[in-house]
């Protein structure tokens, strides 16, 4: 039986054993790439949460190479090693991806992605959005939505949590003409898996954005990750759409909205807005950004 | 028969050329301010056609290095140049490279770093990665530099060494000056730089991780590892110079160089492109029946602390010219002279003295001093500071209270 298990994950190219929490987004959105991509690929992170759980020496459950070098610079990695591989005549066989955090996207990695996107490698860039900077202890980053307490934006009788809106990087990243630009979440692993085989058939630089709940810095019961990353795209926070050559091509369209109180509620991170009264002048600021939504991307 | 090809070339072009015939496949770089000119001769021979090799543009000199730690972690051999703050700003990448073992080669052009901000050569930017695991080689001419290059690929990627190198060169006075250069033909350094044959890399037939975690269980270990391949350089650099010897006609490297220390009461010693100054002054104080010395510091990690001690601890004093300072306390060169010293049955007097901050100009007079003051010290068997700024000029400074 043993060695029916070791040859089962010998074949397997994420296996179980990891140290991630239970319940985490991000490895469901690992397991979904890598159905996509298969084992020719060399496989790039920064540091964070994905880097933490999955390369403590001498254990990895990584069955493809994976290299992880800095917090902000995966994107130039991942250049230097498409460069590399284009010099050794094996770009046709083995693609170049990135696995990084928001943290490493978002805020610290940005100018390395910048350089990435302007250069036109040919890589995919995959960020888990988990809304904060989870591996060091839950401090905000610039993709925590308003209004989350975080470590480092916490709620108080003078703040209501992070007071800014949640950065649209794929935004910039289309402004910087890449070919292909997604949103996915892990509520949704097939529509990864199947956007990242479309991001590996073109050439350049792609981007997709997954969103990934984390029950540890969200606040919420493990079970429910799921089930929570679908609320957050049926109340129209998490838009889910993708873009070709700078034009939408997909949206995802919510048959039957939520509203957003439904989906915070569930979260000790947005606690301090719903719980007696309610806020109801931040809830409803929060309502507005998903009803712009709505109307921006076209999901109803 | 006589390899080689002698002609004049700006100091940048020539190691734009021993980089070329070294066969890179992966160059990156950032033009930050300062720069050279090395990293745009390299463009051109890449835009013409003469230099197969991947060169990627980056957008710091921080990318720069990233793309190089990912490009040499896929199997291939890879290079850059950079200047103080770029080089400062590449910082966290060489010490990683040094930890993951990945061998790329650097070339640092040696200027101040800011602030002030300028643009003239001391050591106080790669000086400061004494401590990052990786091997430094500092020259003195053009030639030195254009030889250097070519073995510090060998030095980087033998596989009982697998270190990041960076060859120092004093910024201007050797990347922009035209001297004549010994150049060799690409089948001669073929046959003596075999193309990098990697251990560890990168492929999905054998998946494997680079950059894992560690912690108290391991960490001390991984750090030994990396100590033990830094002095293993020690008896690597100075092979590698005899094999270089043996296939172009020269010697130029090993740890150390000595001049006219036999008999020498008073040893300068220091680094970089102040020893040819350094070379003629000997020349003229000997002529006036001064008895002094010089020994070249070239390899500054791994430190030659016994080349060292054979070399200076028969002699009366020692006079340390430093370009870089550890802010208070000492020169860096002198305490590391010191601390070589500790250990040999005869210790000499030890003078640190600052020179050459910002490109400032060290010549006959300056020497005439520096050895006035050793002198001075060998007579009362006393050093006056342990720092000691020589051509300090105290009456443009503000008064403020001065310890020794």
């Amino acid at each position: 039986m043993d060695q029916i298990m070791l040859n089962k994950y010998d074949e397997m190219l994420f296996t179980p054993g990891h140290r991630a929490c239970p319940g985490c987004g991000a490895t469901i959105a690992v397991r979904a790439i890598l159905e996509a991509t298969g084992p020719d690929v060399i496989v790039v992170s920064p540091t964070g949460c994905l880097e933490t759980f999955t390369a403590q020496y001498p254990y990895s459950p990584w069955g493809v190479p994976w290299l992880h070098v800095l917090f902000e610079n995966a994107a130039a990695v991942a250049s230097g090693v498409e460069a590399a591989l284009k010099k050794r005549g094996l770009s046709d066989k083995i693609k170049v991806i990135i696995i990084g955090g928001d943290g490493g996207t978002h805020d610290i990695g940005i100018g390395a992605l910048s350089g990435m996107l302007e250069r036109g490698h040919n890589v995919t860039y995959i960020c888990y959005d988990n809304e904060a900077y989870m591996n060091t202890g839950v401090q905000r980053s610039s993709a925590t939505p308003v209004g989350a307490s975080t470590a480092t934006s916490p709620a108080g009788t003078q703040s209501w949590g992070k007071e800014r809106p949640k950065k649209n990087l794929p935004a910039i990243v289309l402004a910087h003409g890449a070919p292909y630009v997604a949103t996915a979440s892990i509520a949704y692993p097939k529509d990864i898996t199947r956007k990242v085989k479309l991001a590996l058939s073109i050439q350049g630089p792609k981007y997709i954005e997954v969103h990934s709940p984390c029950p540890i810095g969200w606040g919420f019961d493990s079970a429910q990750t799921i089930e929570l990353a679908k609320l957050a795209v049926q109340t129209g926070l998490v838009p889910i759409y993708e873009a070709y050559q700078g034009q939408p091509i997909k949206v995802r369209k919510i048959p039957k909205r939520v509203p957003v109180i439904e989906y915070l509620r569930n979260q000790k991170r947005f606690r301090h807005l719903v719980e007696g009264q309610g806020d109801q002048a931040h809830l409803a600021l929060i309502q507005a950004i998903a009803d712009e939504n709505i109307v921006h991307y076209g999901l109803v | 028969m006589v390899k080689g090809k002698l002609s004049v070339m700006e100091g940048s072009m020539a190691i734009a050329q021993a980089v070329k015939v070294c066969r890179p496949a992966v160059i990156s770089a950032y033009p930050i301010t300062p720069q050279t000119h090395i990293i745009e001769f390299l463009a051109q021979m890449v835009a013409n056609g003469e230099l197969d090799a991947e060169y990627i543009r980056a957008d710091s000199e921080f990318s720069a290095a990233s793309i190089l730690a990912g490009a040499s972690a896929t199997g291939v051999r890879t290079y850059t140049a950079s200047s103080s703050q770029g080089l400062l700003l590449m910082t966290e990448v060489i010490y990683y490279l040094a930890g993951t073992r990945l061998p790329v080669v650097f070339t640092g052009a040696n200027r101040q770093i800011t602030a002030p901000i300028g643009l003239q050569p001391d050591h106080q930017d790669t000086m400061s990665f004494r401590d990052a695991g990786m091997i430094e080689l500092y020259v003195e001419d053009v030639q030195e530099a254009y030889d250097t290059h070519l073995q510090a690929f060998k030095i980087a990627e033998d596989h009982d060494i697998l270190l990041p190198v960076m060859v120092c060169m004093d910024g201007f006075v050797l990347t922009h000056v035209f001297e004549p250069v010994k150049t060799f033909d690409q089948e001669d350094v073929d046959a003596f730089l075999p193309p990098y044959d990697p251990i560890h890399y990168l492929t999905p037939e054998k998946p494997m991780v680079f950059g894992s975690g560690s912690d108290e269980v391991n960490t001390m270990e991984f750090h030994y590892m990396n100590h033990q391949a830094v002095l293993r350089a020690r008896d690597k650099i100075e092979a590698v110079a005899r094999e270089f010897e043996d296939a172009f006609g020269h010697y130029r490297g090993g740890l150390i160089d000595t001049y006219a220390t036999e008999d020498a009461e008073v040893i300068l010693v220091a680094m970089g492109s102040v020893i040819g100054t350094l070379r003629e002054a000997v020349d003229v104080l000997r002529g006036e029946g001064v008895k002094v010395g010089l020994v070249k510091v070239r390899s500054f990690r791994p430190f030659p602390a016994e080349a060292l001690r054979q070399a200076i601890s028969h002699t009366g004093a020692v006079a340390v010219l430093d370009r870089a300072l550890s802010f208070g306390y000492q020169g860096i060169l002198a305490t590391d002279v010191k601390t070589a010293l500790y250990d040999a049955p005869q210790r000499p007097l030890v003078l640190g003295l600052m020179v050459g901050f910002g490109g400032r100009e060290v010549n006959l007079d300056t020497v005439r001093e520096i050895v006035q003051r050793t002198q001075r010290a060998l007579d009362t068997g006393h050093v006056p500071n342990e720092a000691e700024f020589i051509g300090l000029k105290t009456e443009i400074m503000p008064h403020f209270p001065v310890v020794a």
